[in-house]
Formats: C-alpha cells, structure tokens, sequence
C-alpha cells in the first residue's frame, strides 16, 4: 500500500517544483546560518583548548601575589622546602603594533609543554641546552617566525605548528630579558605531585594565595558572551528560515487536502499517511540540512578571519583563521536542521492528522482565520509578559537572552493581528473603490503572506536594534577615544632604564609626561590591572568618570582613593563610597567609577605613590606625551632617533585612535554580516510566499480584469502591496528595534561584556534601511506582477469558465 | 445597432479554429441567446464581444467602437464603461463585501447611483446579506450579487454565459427572471451564453452556433 501512496503524494512536488526549491531553500538557509555560527565558535573553542593544552594553561593549581608578582627568593625558598612548584613570567610583547604574548616558563620544571616536546625533530634545537642558556630560543607559531625575522634583537626563533598564534613560548630566564622584568614572576604553578610532610604555605610564603584550575578566567571565559552573542544572532536567523520552511508545508498540506481525503475515502488509514510525509519531510530536512551545512562551511570560512582578528584584538585570544570540518558540527547541522523541520511542520501535520475525511476548511483557511490570528496574538502578549516576568526573577544573561526571544517572537504572532488593524482603518477611510479594493485585498492575503511578513519583522527590528546598538556604541567609542587617548604621544620604552631616561629627556621638551605603570592583581571578578598615573590636569579634565563622590581627583591622587572601571564596578557590584581591596594591607575607597570600553578585564586606578607601594618596583611599560600637537611630529622623530626606538615605539594620538577604531570596527563585521543574511533570508520569505501564493492569485484578480483594469494596472497594484506592507511591517519593526536596541544595550551587553551605552537613534539608517526593504519588496513582488503583465488572457479567462 | 460581429475568426494555438467567421447584430434593449453544443465557440464569441480577447479577422463594432484597433487599455476601458458580464462562476471579488462588490463596478465607471443599488439590492434579495463576504454566501446568493454588480452601473451591454448553470431549478427560475426583467428596465441589450432550450426561448431571438459559425 505504502508504494502507491508514495507516489500519489509525491507528485505534488512534481507538479509544485518551486515549493520544493523553496522548501530546500529555507532549511538550507536556516541550517546554513546557524552552523556558520556553529562552526565559528567550535573553532574557536577549539583553539582556545588547544592553547590551554598546548602550553598547561589552566590545568594545574597556582601561587599568585597579592602584590602582582613574585620575588625570585620565595620561588627558591619553596623550592627549599620541598614545594614542586615551577615559575611563569607572563607578559605582553609589542612587535610593531602587533601585542604578543611572552610565556616564560621553567623549563626543567614545568609540568606539561606538549608545545614544546612536540614540535618537529627538524625544527627542534640540536641541543636541548640551547633553550636554557643564552641567548635561548623562542617557540613561535611559523606565521609569527616570519614576522619576527628581521628582529635580530631576539633570540633565534624555532617555529612551531603546536604553538598557538600571537605567543612566544621560551624560557623564564630569556623572558625576563626580553620583559625587562628580571627577577620576576608572575606566578607559581603547584606540580600534581607533591611531597609529604612539606610545610604549609603561610609558613613559608604568607603573602601568596592559591588558585585552583576553576578559578583561573582562561580566554575561552573571558570570550563566551562574545560567543553567547554570535550564537543569539544564529538562532535568529534559523528562526528567520525556518519561517520560509513552516509556510511552504502548510500550503503544500494544504493543496493537497483533496488527494488525502481522496486516499483516505480509498482505504489508506489516516496513520500511514502521516508516518510516510513524516519520513517525506524527514528527506527534504536532510537534503536541505546538506545544502545547509555546505552553505554554512562557506559562511563560517569567509567570515572567521574577522572574527579570529576580533578576538585577538579583545581577548588576546588565540583564534586561527582555518576552518576544521568536525563531525560533530556536521552531525549537530544535520540535528537542527531535522528539529527545525519538523517543528517548523508540526502544527501543519498536526492539522492534516485531525482533518475530518467529508470536510474540512479550504484552502484559503490554510493560513488561518480571524480566530487564529487573535490566539497567535494572546500567544504573543503571553509570551512577552512571561519573558518579562522570567527576566525580573534571575537578571542573568540567559535570562536577558530569553527576555529578548519572548520579545521578539511574541512581537512577531502579535504582527498579523496589528496588521490587520491598521488595514481595516485604512480600508474605511478609503474611498476610490480600487483603493478599497487594495486595503481589502491585503487583509485578505495577510494569512498567507503573514509568516513572511513575521520574519521580515524580526529580520528588520534585528537590524535596527543592532545596528541603532553598533552605532550608538560606535559614537560613544569615538568620544569616550577622545576623553581617554589625550596625549599627543604615547611611547614604549624597551627597558625599565630606558624609560627613566626618556621621562627625564622628554621633561624640558614636552608639556607634560605621563608615565603609565601597571601590574596585574588577582581579584575574586578575576584577574585586575592596576594603573598607576600622576597628577596631572589633562586626567582631572578629561576622564571619563560615569560615576563619582566629592574631590574625585584630590583624594586619588593623595593617595587616599582609588578609581574603578564600569566592569569592574558592575561584576564586583562596587560604587563610589564602597572600598576595594587591593592587597592584604591596601583597602581603599572607591572614588569614582569609569567607563571602559573594549576592555573585558577589571582595571583600577590609584596614584603612582599608591601603585609604588603596592607593587613596588613595577615598571613604567608606556610613557603619554603632551605637547603641541604641531611639534608632535618633530618629537617623534627625535626621539627615535636619540633612544634608537624600533618603529612601533612611538605612537601618534591620531593612529592610535584610528587603531583603536578599526579594531572596533573589526569587531561587528561578523555581527553586521549576520545582519544582511538575515534580512536577505526574510526578503527571500517574501518572495516564496509572493511566489507561492502566485497560484492562487488568479481567481481574486481576474475578476478586476473583467471589470475593466488592465493587466499592467493590476500588476502595478500587486507591487504596491507588496510594498505597502513591508512598509508598514518596518514601521512595526521600528518601534521593535528600538526596544531591542535598548536591551542590548543595558540588559545584554550590561551583563556580556559589564558596560551600558548612551542609547543615540539615527534616523538617516533607519530611512536607508526603509528604502532597502521597499526595494526588497518591491523585488519579490516584481516577479510574480511581471508574470501576471505577460499573462495571456485565455489564462485568465479559464477562471471565468471554471477551467482550473 | 449597438453590437455587429462580422465575419469573425478565432484560432487558439495548435488547434482548429473555434470560431470560422460568425456574423451577427444586436441592438438596444434586445435579448439574444447563443446556443450550442460543447466546444462550438459560444463562451468564445462572448469573451470576443466583452473585450476580454482578441481575433485574427473579422470585425465587432461596440457602441460605434470597433475592437480590433483596441489595445490592452482600450479593451479595459469598453469592459468598464459600455459592457457588464456575468459567468457561471460568479467572479465576485473575494475580499469585499457584498455592499462591496455590488457597487464596485458602477463606482469604477464613474456611474454610482446608491439610490439605484439600493433598489437592486431590495429586488434582488440582498438587504441583509450586505456585510457578508462572498465566501459566505449560496451559490444563488453569490448570482444574485454577480447580476446586481453587473447592472449597477447600468451597461449598454450585458454578457452573461451560462449564469445559471451552477445554480438549482428554482434558483435558475429566480436569477433569470431578475436579470430579464432589469435589462428591459434599463433598455441595455443582452448576449446570453446557453445549453438549456427552456433559457433560449425566453429570449428575443436565439443564434446557435455549429463548428464555429452561426447555423
């Protein structure tokens, strides 16, 4: 039985080709989005996993100062006391402008270095003392070695593919030279294996603490929200094609209503047919899901050199920008785009199992009624109230996700009911009867083109609430540049001494000189960069201080205050008034809290005094130049040339700024990309449904033709009404997006990255994006109006006769 | 004379011509009933005399009006203005109300009259199915509206082809004494399309078309 059966059913798709390409395309579309995405993430984590297990990261216990780092003495005084222990000096590098990270570990102790041991014989040092003694060698990822050829300052170099990119892996004593850093470590990593009887820790190292594996924030932490977010965006644009796939089955199950009640007066039972369009649309999920993945290996390809940069640029992660083909990711695409299927389909197979075998609504009930539209809507207003309510009970980030899904899909069933609204008050103040007709006739085609109309909707309130969220972030980037980069110069020394020299040259050149110190202390939000500045006007004048108490600046630069950045103040839940600790003996009040934007880490602030006391001995890494901005340039070039300085070295305010900038920029290519996709996949909805609902177009306009319009004059208005409700489906989305945008800004990013931005609205993109989807619309209309201009009239005359 | 179709030829693609020369004439406020078997070129014959096609040869003059020098716009503006039609398939417009649909036509020709709709509405039984939709509606009722839209703007010309052919006995009795009775009152002519003898006869004059051309 099931044979014959097969057939009958099958020929649908025979008779109906462009719903199966439409079908194939949206899962494909949907698979394909998400997977990219999918794919993105998993190569990242990937390289984050290979780094942490190429070079130990992560895996073992460790010794950290309070202070910053550690003495050379309390190293060989546990070491004395039998403590297995092996020391890390860990810092960054600037080659050109490029920040890369030095590890300098204690060869003969370090626990694991599979980095090192795995590197190929050929590349490997003859003599494996060569590592230890001077000048030493650098493990280097091969991409890196090329850069770093013509730094004949550096020890020789061994390339290795074990190595993740943007590191140096070499030995403590070579990084110390290399850091200007001797003497120094950054932390002590406590080796598995530990002997008995070895005194406890306070006895010997008091000011040390330890940290256990799980409380280390590694990259792959520090980048999930990173991460979060580019997988939020991929869901939507699943969601988005998944619109196409449930509004083609249901015409499809809907046209063939006839044939089923036919088969079922023939004897097949109501079961059997729905197992065999189960395992009929079980095949298009696959056929679309393959289309899908190799879609979506494309997608993830171009676009993972961007997001490798990104995360390089923000988390100094170490991302490569090749793509891995992973079974899991296939069979993961493979999975969705199955689930997506058949969730898109369930509600049409759940209509076609109750069908009645006498009767049944027609097919212009496929779409829904009046009844459906006012559940879809009370679904809606259900939802956002339940995303509402879920979010004021947790805050989180998930939470602040599924606030923003509930928003956007129940903004997307309310559409159909608003809609249909605003055409009836359009149709009674109408008064040409073809305009009538116009407002009429879209009400009527709203259950039909309402799924396309639905993922238009999420597609352009996506756009504005990132793109108004990209740009306000862009402007408030660009000021607060200005309020933070304020020196003319900014200049890395290459040596401690080197430094001292420099601030006492640049003293009678310069309007002021602004030594900048840091050192990185542990911190129970993670790890914490304290900076250490002096007092100077331009910090006073120009800090971008979001919140703060009375005599901000006196007291900080007393020594008696310290400043907090928004991320650290938001995770720690710190304010003016509170106090942070900074060491044992180091509680300071928090004076005030600075915005901090691009910097995933906490960062405090206290006077250079204050710094020298805490850390002492912590060297000046970078020096700020003010002076006239017209003699900046005849600076620069002395003192390159008075220190010998490496190009890189001295860096003017406008490249740092057009820098900073770029990499900002860098960072929303992936996001903006995403963007276009997805409003390419809702205007594609548009254009399948326009196409889809082509077939039963005829018999509505026919009648019109009768009565006297032309066929150009019916064609122009099937454009119009195209364009008519996307038009008035962004005007629905704008008021979405903004909200969107709003919740971005303080609820996602708030609790993804610790910092809120000034919401700022743009207009001018807002016009471009509304001109952009009337031409989309415009578009899709235009190949089912240009069929109906070149229809012959015997074509529409068959609807006169009943010959259809 | 208000309709002459001379020597007419239709020839649809690959297929026998349907219409070999047909000839014939109709002035105001008569009533002609075309007739013939299945496939004899009746339903062709009027899609010619409402402007919804075109023919190889031939000539049909409308109202002074000849329509073989017609383009797209030209035909339109006949089939709004000077010719009315009604099918077995009713063709109302599926997203108006009856209200809509029957004032739809007169409004596009610029003709409406509401007192005189009103009265079609009361003599066609309408009045209360004014807001319904004509999904919501008998095959009967959807006629009546179809007949009603057609007269409300008061044509020259009224084509009807095969108006009852959907409908039962008695409905079939009702609709054609409706549609008889509102042509004579408005002096427009009437080109019937039929199979029914009983249809034919009621009307001034009847044509019966054989092989495509008048017997």
């Amino acid at each position: 039985m099931t044979g014959p059966v097969l057939q009958a059913l099958l020929s649908h798709w025979r008779t109906h080709r462009l719903q199966v390409v439409t079908l194939l395309v949206g899962i494909a579309l949907a698979t394909g989005l998400w997977s990219a995405v999918q794919a993105i993430n998993a190569e990242a984590r990937a390289s984050y996993a290979r780094a942490s297990q190429q070079l130990g990261l992560g895996q073992f216990e460790e010794l950290r100062a309070r202070s910053g780092f550690i003495a050379l003495s309390r190293y060989v005084d546990l070491r004395r006391a039998g403590w297995q222990v092996a020391a890390v000096l860990d810092g960054r590098l600037y080659v050109g402008n490029r920040a890369v990270r030095v590890l300098g570990v204690d060869m003969l102790a370090y626990p694991a270095l599979p980095a090192l041991t795995e590197t190929a014989p050929d590349q490997a040092p003859q003599d494996p003392a060569q590592m230890l003694t001077a000048p030493g060698r650098l493990v280097v990822a091969p991409a890196l070695a090329r850069l770093l050829q013509d730094r004949d300052d550096l020890p020789p170099r061994i390339p290795s593919d074990a190595i993740p990119a943007d590191v140096i892996l070499t030995d403590i004593g070579v990084a110390e030279v290399l850091l200007d850093r001797q003497g120094q470590i950054s932390r002590l990593i406590v080796l598995p294996q530990q002997p008995i009887g070895r005194p406890p820790l306070d006895k010997i190292a008091p000011e040390l603490v330890r940290h256990s594996p799980d409380r280390q924030v590694d990259t792959a932490r520090l980048a999930d929200s990173f991460h979060l977010n580019l997988s939020a965006f991929g869901l939507l644009a699943f969601a988005v094609g998944l619109f196409i796939v449930h509004g083609t089955v249901g015409l499809a199950f809907a046209q063939r209503r006839g044939m089923i009640r036919t088969l079922r007066a023939m004897g097949v039972p109501m079961r059997r047919l729905v197992w065999i369009t189960l395992a009929e649309l079980t095949a298009f999920a696959l056929a679309g899901g393959l289309i899908g993945l190799v879609l979506g290996y494309l997608i993830a390809g171009a676009l993972l050199p961007d997001v490798a940069v990104t995360l390089r640029g923000l988390y100094g992660a170490p991302v490569e920008g090749h793509l891995t083909l992973r079974p899991l990711w296939a069979l993961t695409g493979i999975g969705m785009a199955l689930a997506g299927t058949l969730g898109a389909s369930g509600h049409a197979l759940w209509r076609l199992s109750r069908m009645p075998l006498l009767s049944g609504p027609g097919l212009r009930a496929w779409g829904g009624n009046a009844r459906a539209r006012s559940m879809a809507a009370a679904a809606g207003v259900i939802l956002i109230l339940g995303g509402i309510a879920s979010f004021a009970g947790t805050k989180g980030l998930i939470a602040g996700f599924g606030l923003l899904a509930a928003i956007l899909t129940g903004a997307a069933l309310l559409l159909p009911l608003v809609l249909s609204w605003v055409l009836s008050a359009l149709s009674r103040r109408a008064r040409h009867p073809v305009t009538q007709w116009v407002w009429a006739d879209m009400q009527a085609q709203l259950p039909g083109l309402s799924l396309a109309l639905m993922a238009l909707l999420l597609a352009l309130a996506a756009n504005i609430g990132v793109g108004t969220m990209v740009s306000s972030f862009r402007l408030t980037f660009t000021g607060w540049l200005d309020q933070r980069l304020t020196s003319e110069l900014y200049v890395t020394p290459t040596s401690q001494d080197q430094g001292a020299q420099m601030m006492e040259w640049l003293g009678p050149r310069a309007d002021a000189v602004l030594p900048i110190r840091s050192t990185e202390l542990p911190h129970r939000t993670g790890p914490l960069f304290l900076y250490g500045i002096v007092d100077d006007a331009t910090y006073r004048n120009k800090w971008p201080l979001i919140a703060s108490g009375p005599d901000v600046w006196d007291r900080v630069h007393a020594g008696r205050a310290v400043l907090i950045n928004e991320q650290l103040a938001r995770r720690a839940d710190l304010w003016p008034g509170d106090s942070l600790t900074l060491s044992g003996d180091h509680d300071l009040p928090i004076a005030g809290v600075y915005s901090d934007y691009g910097n995933p880490t906490g960062q405090a602030i206290v006077s250079m005094q204050r710094l020298d006391q805490i850390a002492p001995g912590t060297p000046t890494r970078r020096i700020g130049v003010r002076i006239d901005p017209a003699q900046a340039a005849n600076l620069s070039r002395d003192l390159q040339d008075r220190f010998e300085l490496p190009p890189g070295a001295v860096v003017h305010l406008s490249t740092m700024k057009a820098q900073s900038l770029a990499i900002f920029d860098q960072t929303f290519v992936v996001t903006s990309a995403l963007n276009v996709l997805t409003l390419g996949v809702a205007g594609f909805a548009i254009l399948t449904s326009l196409l889809t609902l082509w077939t039963q177009r005829l018999p509505q306009v026919a009648p019109l033709w009768g009565l006297g319009l032309t066929r150009s004059h019916i064609a122009g208005l099937e454009v119009l009404r195209s364009v008519l409700l996307a038009t008035l489906t962004a005007a629905l989305a704008l008021p979405l997006g903004l909200v969107l945008a709003w919740l971005l800004l303080n609820v996602i990013n708030v609790r993804a990255f610790g910092w809120s931005i000034p919401m700022t609205v743009f207009p001018a993109d807002w016009l471009r994006l509304l001109v952009l989807t009337v031409l989309a619309a415009g578009a899709a209309a235009a190949i089912p109006a240009w069929r109906l201009r070149r229809l012959p009239p015997a074509d529409l005359l068959r609807v006169f006769a009943s010959e259809r | 004379m208000l309709l002459k179709v001379d020597d007419v030829r239709k020839t649809y693609a690959r297929t026998r011509p349907v219409l070999n020369g047909v000839s014939l004439a109709l002035d105001t406020g008569q009533t002609l009933a075309l007739t013939g078997e299945s496939g004899s070129g009746k339903s062709t014959l009027l899609n010619l005399v409402g402007a919804l096609d075109g023919f190889e040869g031939g000539e049909i003059t409308l109202d002074g009006t000849k329509l073989s020098g017609l383009g797209d716009a030209g035909r339109a503006v006949l089939r709004r203005d000077t010719v009315s039609l009604v099918f077995q398939q009713f063709n109302l417009i599926p997203s108006l109300t009856v209200a809509g649909n029957l004032s739809f036509h007169a409004r596009l020709a610029g003709r409406d009259d509401p007192a005189w709709t009103a009265t079609l509405t009361q003599r066609l039984g309408l009045a209360d199915l004014l807001e319904r939709y004509p999904e919501n509606l008998s095959g009967g009722q959807q006629q009546r509206v179809a007949i009603g839209r057609a007269m409300a703007m008061r044509p020259r010309l009224l084509l009807a082809d095969e108006p009852t052919g959907n409908l039962d006995e008695t409905a079939s009795a009702v609709v054609l004494d409706l549609m008889l009775s509102l042509v004579a009152e408005t002096g427009a002519a009437l080109l019937l399309v039929t199979h029914s003898q009983d249809i034919a006869a009621r009307l001034d004059r009847q044509a019966r078309l054989v092989g495509g051309r008048i017997a």
